[in-house]
């Protein structure tokens, strides 16, 4: 398996492997998604893929942003998805871990994400790669 | 936040199980290691075994061993034993609760109880392991200086 950055070949399969996830169809979505990462490779933003055997078995999304709620330069991760018959097996580690040393690369210090408290499996994972809690608490209400 | 002493003290002895994965070991072993009752914690040891987290093996050499994967096994799977969690706490039928300010509290509290049951939830036993061998509050303010020691592998 390896890590590399999506290329405009993989959208077709990104989108699959998405609705196989979560059951919803987001092709119109995923396309504006794939042509904001491609358009500014400039900018610290990482769309990465992790291939085996031809196949796309996982994907994450990530970016560097600054002042952001008034915090310094830091990396957020926005999405990290894998096949599910492919978990326990790494896959998810070795995107993390890609991201992570993007973030690196780009002179960031911090790494956060954003999920839903009730999204135990995810918020396992990101646990198990050593993420606390941040200094922000995320608050809303209703629009009358 | 507090847990109730036998919480912490099955949180102790899960972590050592999980981090000696190759042997049983004995609970006065565990309970010297944390300065703990060994009474109290033989209390623990048994409940744990009761709810199959832990299992006693008879014999030389015996002692306890994890039955579970550390993988799965979960902070509150092992809090939930000994003590509610969260929002489960809330069979108080209180008349108070029903006024303005009671349901007012009452959300605030939810909240907070919201939290603590996802953090317990997402926070595994191996999860555990890998915090104290990182060490992240090594030279943090907050850290009691009384602390039990981390769990090592022997």
């Amino acid at each position: 398996m390896y890590i590399r950055p999506a290329v405009s070949s993989d959208l077709a399969a990104l989108m699959a492997l998405d609705e196989e996830v979560t059951g919803i169809a987001k092709r119109k979505y995923w396309r504006e998604v794939f042509a904001r990462y491609e358009a500014r490779r400039r900018l610290p933003r990482f769309f990465l893929v992790a291939e085996y055997d031809g196949r796309i078995e996982g994907f994450t999304i990530g970016e560097v942003r600054a002042w952001e709620f008034g915090e310094p330069p830091c990396g957020w991760i926005f999405v990290i998805q894998v096949r599910p018959r492919s978990r326990l097996n790494g896959v998810g580690t070795r995107l993390f871990e890609a991201l992570c040393n993007e973030f690196r690369k780009a002179g960031v210090k911090k790494v956060r994400t954003l999920m839903a408290r009730d999204n135990h499996l995810v918020l396992s994972f990101f646990r198990s790669q050593g993420m606390m809690a941040g200094p922000f608490t995320e608050l809303e209400s209703t629009l009358d | 936040m507090k847990l109730q002493k036998a919480s912490s003290f099955a949180i102790y002895a899960v972590l050592e199980l999980a981090a000696n994965p190759l042997r049983q070991l004995a609970g006065t072993d565990i309970a010297r290691e944390y300065g703990i009752s060994a009474h109290h914690l033989a209390k623990v040891l048994r409940d744990l075994g009761r709810a199959r987290i832990v299992e006693a093996v008879r014999g030389v050499g015996g002692g306890y061993r994890l039955s579970v994967n550390p993988k799965r096994l979960t902070l509150l799977d092992v809090i939930q034993v000994f003590e509610p969690v969260g929002s489960q706490n809330d069979a108080s039928e209180d008349p108070e609760l029903a006024t303005d300010a009671g349901q007012a509290l009452r959300m605030v509290l939810d909240e907070l109880d919201d939290h603590a049951l996802a953090t317990f939830q997402s926070i595994t036993i191996s999860t555990m392991l890998k915090l104290m061998a990182r060490r992240p509050w090594a030279g943090s303010a907050r850290v009691s200086k009384q602390r039990p020691r981390a769990a090592s592998r022997r």
